[in-house]
């Protein structure tokens, strides 16, 4: 008995029993997968692998198997994204196994078809989980890329005075990021003071210190002044207890001290207006008038 | 060798560096600031780095000699113009330029000298 036509006898079993094979295979699915896609969404996916599964058999062509990867890649793809869990992304092929088992069960002539084809399913099987974790590495990484590109704002806050608003944790890339985008910004404006508000960052280390330090040393090579703002009770406690030395640096509490600072370095003076301002915008509806 | 002018301009030495710096151009460049110090009595030096791409560590500690020089002649160096990758490869090295004073263009280093800020 040759391989081909083993594949053949199956591939010919397979495409009489379609209908029989495909809905109990949905079924397994579906219960696996508990109510997070409907029947019928699962039967039309289903029926359309489950073709290019009988292709591959009986023509066992080049065609039709990259057409099936390509398929299954796609439904992995998916399936990560929806969440599934890469068992549940694996067992939705392992079980056409157990649908087509059960089925040629009682024939015994066709065990070693029945071998042949599970050793194709397994193969896909395989191939189903490679390309989850490939579709789950590139999720990961889209949201980190994402990330960093949402964390480092640089924000103007006045005539030559910027700030950047510090969230979450700080890592080496992060604050490399943050540090070449605070340079830039201060060459780009032209600005002569820089605020750094920590406010966001929930912990510092040593090594954030050792960042924050090297970043204020950078922008006053530039000719730039910086002031820390935004220390929170817990993190100066931390600080201090961790020995480390801001120096000569300004660290303020808030983030308005460190703008009135700024402000007051620039030469400039904020005074309470003697009178309320009239508003002489049209619809300025907040104003007295 | 390659040597970098000396332009005075009032009571200002204007230094513009355009060209990669060798360990004996800037030895040069501060033997050469030393004389027109002394000769011209000036009070402020601005050193406009803005073309140069690359330092190293000698290059760093030479620019902190220059303003040590400088203030021997009661002269106030300011170095402009730094390219934030300069300013993150000195930083990285160590090197804060103490003693010097740093602006961002030459119109702002020449409000420091000038006493504006």
């Amino acid at each position: 008995m040759d391989a081909g036509g083993t594949t053949e006898r199956m591939a010919d079993y397979l495409r009489d029993h379609r209908d029989k094979v495909v809905d109990r295979w949905s079924e397994l699915v579906i219960a696996g997968v508990r109510g997070r896609t409907s029947f019928e969404e699962v039967r039309r996916e289903l029926r359309d692998l489950y073709s290019l599964v009988v292709r591959v058999l009986s023509e066992s062509d080049d065609h039709a198997v990259g057409e099936l990867r390509a398929a299954l890649d796609e439904l992995s793809r998916s399936r990560a994204r929806d969440g599934f869990t890469p068992t549940e992304t694996a067992l939705g092929v392992f079980s056409l196994k157990d649908a087509v088992y059960e089925l040629v069960a009682d024939t015994a002539e066709l065990a070693p078809e029945f071998l042949v084809f599970s050793r194709m399913i397994d193969d896909l099987g395989l191939r189903t989980f490679e390309s989850y974790s490939a579709a789950r590495e590139q999720i990961i990484t889209d949201q980190s890329t994402a990330m960093m590109e949402l964390s480092t704002p640089v924000v103007r806050l006045w005539d030559g005075i910027i700030a950047v608003p510090l969230v979450g944790t700080l890592d080496s890339a992060r604050t490399q990021l943050v540090m070449e985008k605070l340079l830039d910004t201060l060459v780009a404006t032209g600005a002569n003071h820089a605020v750094i508000d920590i406010t966001g960052v929930a912990t510092v280390d040593t090594e954030v210190a050792q960042h924050l330090l090297k970043t204020v040393s950078a922008a006053r090579l530039l000719g730039a002044e910086c002031t820390i703002s935004g220390i929170r009770p817990q993190v100066a406690q931390t600080i201090v207890s961790l020995g480390i030395e801001f120096g000569d640096i300004a660290t303020k509490a808030t983030l308005a001290d460190a703008l009135a600072l700024a402000l007051r370095q620039a030469g400039l003076k904020v005074v309470q207006a003697l009178e309320p301002l009239f508003c002489d915008i049209a619809g300025f509806s907040n104003c007295r008038s | 060798m390659e040597r970098v002018p000396i332009i005075k301009i009032g009571q200002t030495l204007f230094v513009s560096i355009q060209i990669d710096l060798q360990d004996d151009t800037v030895m040069r460049l501060q033997e050469d600031l030393a004389d027109e110090l002394s000769a011209t009595g000036a009070h402020g030096v601005i050193i406009d780095i803005t073309a140069v791409e690359i330092v190293d560590s000698f290059i760093g500690r030479m620019l902190t000699m220059i303003g040590s020089i400088s203030r021997l002649f009661d002269a106030e160096t300011v170095i402009v113009g730094m390219r934030p990758a300069v300013a993150i490869t000195l930083t990285e090295l160590g090197l804060s330029l103490s003693g010097v004073r740093t602006a961002l263009n030459a119109e702002k280093g020449l409000e420091i000298l000038n006493g504006k800020t």
